[in-house]
């Protein structure tokens, strides 16, 4: 049976519970299933899937999801999420979305992408899922290089930046700049949200759970296609241990790609997100 | 008296954590989990203020915070 | 080549569609409910395909413009929304492929349809329904290649269509129309049968059978057959597991499993294979031909027939699986075949493969952007016909 159900709260720890007289500070979301990840040390999808199951919890919408998966190390939420998960080709995750939400309005359908995968072969479909105004939420993590595959140039290398096919550094001639997303969707007409935010410190990790709340907005207020940006690390492929790796996101990548919210036709929020 | 649970089969030593807490309770230890990695560790809970920061920037879902029922909920 | 007197007195024997499944007895393609009284129009074949799908039950429909099937979503734009259904232009065939594979995995019926390029364009996603086991309906108004090509007929992509074009093992089940009445039958048909075997279904149609006008029955199908979607459809995970649809297998032995059980559907598939076999009892050749071609084919041996040459035609309906027992069944009474298509030459590797030591087949190909008519087969048929007493049968 190729559909087989995924791992659902199975071994992983549970962890300790609040005792008398205590709360829970950061009880892990329900939607997040408790299965230890993967994913290299301070790889910040860790934190962007997380934040993303907070927002399905908040929404109340487990039940009700549909996710599409896209190619690469952002392809294995479909192990980390408890929810229903389709897995789509390389880059072509807002097609498929936009075919399962055609085909099930009522359902709540967001792809979670890497920038391999959206900026650079999904580029056609992310923007004509966009300016069709399709209803739904976009996750696109941005750290600049193809992790799965070992570091290669992505279409958000930095000028400069060094990685497997651009050793000598990426050239502006030859090689292109950054591309720069969040600002590219804002700008067309069907897009109701498009924001830039950044995972790599408290301060900034609290204004991304925001804009991932209000991405989600666009979709429950049927308003067109929600997007949001987060910029990521990669200490693996940047040769970095995790703290040097956020720092280099505060100091070259947030320069490059300016934070920020592009596009916001939103009315209020229909309910008041958590901080 | 709010504390900071680091589970030790979840952690990867990636030591985010270490760089955000306000108090700096929070440094690389000595004890490796079975994965091999260096775990972070808590040098003095006391101080722990229940902020819950370093449960935001970890990437694993490696920390619990708790803090008391009545104090007004973190940063 | 004496000329040739067609009289209408002898009607040749009725053309019967033969299942291999039940090669004894001969059904009709597919039980038709209502058909003698569902209403008859005059149209095209890509308008019979549209309301066909309409009739199926497809409610979401993915495109993109390409000649010679711009009728179909051109139709579907505006029946679709008439029936609640919903009608996506994508911005390639590509994405219009990916767009099919979403909405199948939500267990709604949906369906792309293009011509060669467009094809092309979406045999990954193709690969992936059939790795991932999804009942995508893909229809392929075949038209003259490779490249550009020319934007009227051909049959080019038959190897596209039964060797599964993408990447990996797989096969998509394809049914091939020679009329635009069997077009609309074999519409309800592939749509069932994809969800019969949870598997991608090519519709494999050309310019001809897409744009030309014959009178049609639009007769409704009784049910859907929507097989056990109940128990795959991704339409989010309240009061159950949740659930994965994936084409991926990285844990050890997974794949190599999941590639074995493909390979038994595949083979359960067999039974699906049809054809509609004409005159062959008396024949010395059997001519093998399909979807356009199989139609004027027939007329050539109707005709050849009339001078008392004993021909007879063998149309498959279902490319794949290919009715290859039927074949072999014509092979060991001793007749020699011949393979007329609008290629260089692609089903005839299937007919050989057919009837290997029992016979052989020649081969006629016509060139993509050659329309033939009847006459332009009478002497490939004749000249077969002669060699057909000659052939010595290779030993098995």
């Amino acid at each position: 049976m190729n559909t087989v159900p995924g791992p659902t709260h199975q071994a992983g720890e549970q962890g300790p519970c609040p005792q008398q007289g205590e709360r829970a500070v950061n009880p892990p979301p329900h939607t997040h299933l408790l299965a230890p990840t993967h994913y290299c040390p301070g790889c910040h999808h860790g934190i962007a899937q997380r934040m993303v199951a907070e927002a399905i919890d908040h929404y109340n919408l487990r039940e009700k999801t549909v996710a599409i998966s896209s190619i690469g190390c952002s392809a294995f939420i479909y192990r980390y999420l408890d929810i229903d998960i389709l897995e789509a080709p390389h880059g072509r995750g807002p097609a498929a979305a936009t075919g399962m939400k055609r085909a099930r309005p009522d359902s709540f359908v967001f792809t979670y992408q890497g920038d391999g995968d959206l900026a650079a072969i999904g580029l056609a479909e992310i923007m004509h899922a966009a300016n069709r105004g399709e209803n739904l939420t976009v996750v696109f993590v941005n750290n600049t290089v193809y992790g799965m595959t070992g570091g290669q140039m992505a279409p958000t290398t930095l000028v400069g930046q060094k990685t497997t096919t651009t050793p000598g550094g990426r050239t502006l001639v030859e090689d292109g700049g950054p591309l720069r997303m969040a600002e590219i969707i804002g700008g067309l007409d069907g897009t109701a949200y498009a924001a830039r935010v950044s995972l790599h410190d408290v301060k900034h990790i609290r204004a991304a759970k925001r804009a991932l709340f209000k991405a989600f907005e666009a979709q429950l207020q049927s308003k067109g296609l929600g997007f949001v940006e987060m910029l990521s690390g990669c200490p693996t492929n940047w040769r970095m241990d995790p703290v040097a790796a956020n720092t280099r996101i505060a100091e070259e990548m947030i320069p490059a790609f300016p934070l920020g919210v592009y596009k916001d036709i939103l009315a209020e929020a229909t309910t008041t997100p958590a901080p | 008296m709010p504390r900071a649970i680091i589970l030790a089969e979840r952690c990867k030593g990636c030591l985010l954590c270490t760089t955000v807490c306000p108090v700096k309770i929070l440094r690389r230890s000595t004890v490796v989990n079975s994965q091999g990695y260096a775990i972070a560790q808590v040098s003095d809970m006391s101080l722990c203020t229940g902020c819950g920061s370093c449960a935001l920037i970890c990437p694993d879902m490696a920390i619990r915070v708790f803090a008391p029922e009545k104090q007004e909920r973190g940063a | 080549m004496s000329p040739i007197h067609t009289n209408k007195k002898s009607t040749p024997p009725l053309a019967t569609a033969l299942c291999q499944g039940t090669l004894g007895n001969q059904r009709a393609t597919l039980p038709r409910s209502g058909f003698a009284k569902a209403p008859k129009r005059f149209m095209k074949g890509n308008e019979a395909i549209a309301f066909a799908l309409i009739a199926g039950g497809v409610r979401c429909y993915f495109g993109y413009p390409i000649t010679p099937q711009n009728e179909i979503p051109e139709t579907l734009a505006v029946e679709l929304p008439k029936v609640g259904g919903t009608f996506v232009q994508a911005e390639s065939e590509l994405a219009a492929s990916n767009m099919l594979l979403g909405a199948v995995a939500s267990g709604i019926r949906a369906c792309v349809s293009s011509a060669s390029p467009g094809i092309s364009l979406m045999q990954e996603t193709i690969s992936y329904m059939a790795g991932s086991e999804l009942p995508g309906f893909i229809i392929n108004m075949n038209r003259g290649g490779p490249g550009l090509g020319d934007i009227f007929t051909g049959q080019g992509d038959y190897f596209q269509s039964t060797r599964g074009g993408g990447h990996g093992d797989y096969r998509t089940l394809t049914l091939a129309p020679s009329s635009c009445q069997e077009a609309y039958d074999l519409t309800l048909l592939g749509l069932d049968l994809a969800y019969t075997y949870r598997n991608p279904v090519i519709f494999h149609g050309d310019g001809i059978i897409g744009t030309m006008k014959e009178p049609v029955r639009l007769w409704q199908p009784k049910g859907i057959n929507n097989g056990t979607v109940e128990e795959w459809q991704l339409n989010g995970c309240a009061g159950r597991e949740k659930r994965l649809i994936k084409s991926v297998f990285l844990e050890p032995g997974t794949l190599p499993a999941h590639n074995r059980k493909l390979m038994a559907k595949y083979a359960s598939m067999q039974k699906e294979a049809r054809a509609e076999v004409f005159a062959v009892d008396d024949a010395k050749l059997v001519a093998v031909a399909f979807g356009s071609a199989g139609r004027i084919v027939k007329s050539a041996v109707r005709a050849l027939r009339e001078q008392g040459l004993r021909i007879g035609l063998v149309r498959p309906i279902t490319l794949y699986p290919f009715p290859e027992k039927i074949l072999a069944a014509l092979a060991a009474q001793g007749k020699h075949f011949i393979t007329i298509e609008n290629n260089t030459g692609q089903m005839v590797e299937d007919v050989r493969l057919a009837v290997r030591g029992l016979g052989d087949s020649d081969f006629f190909g016509y060139m993509p952007g050659e329309l033939p008519c009847t006459d332009d087969f009478l002497e490939p048929l004749a000249n077969a016909y002669a060699r057909s007493g000659r052939m010595r049968r290779r030993n098995p």
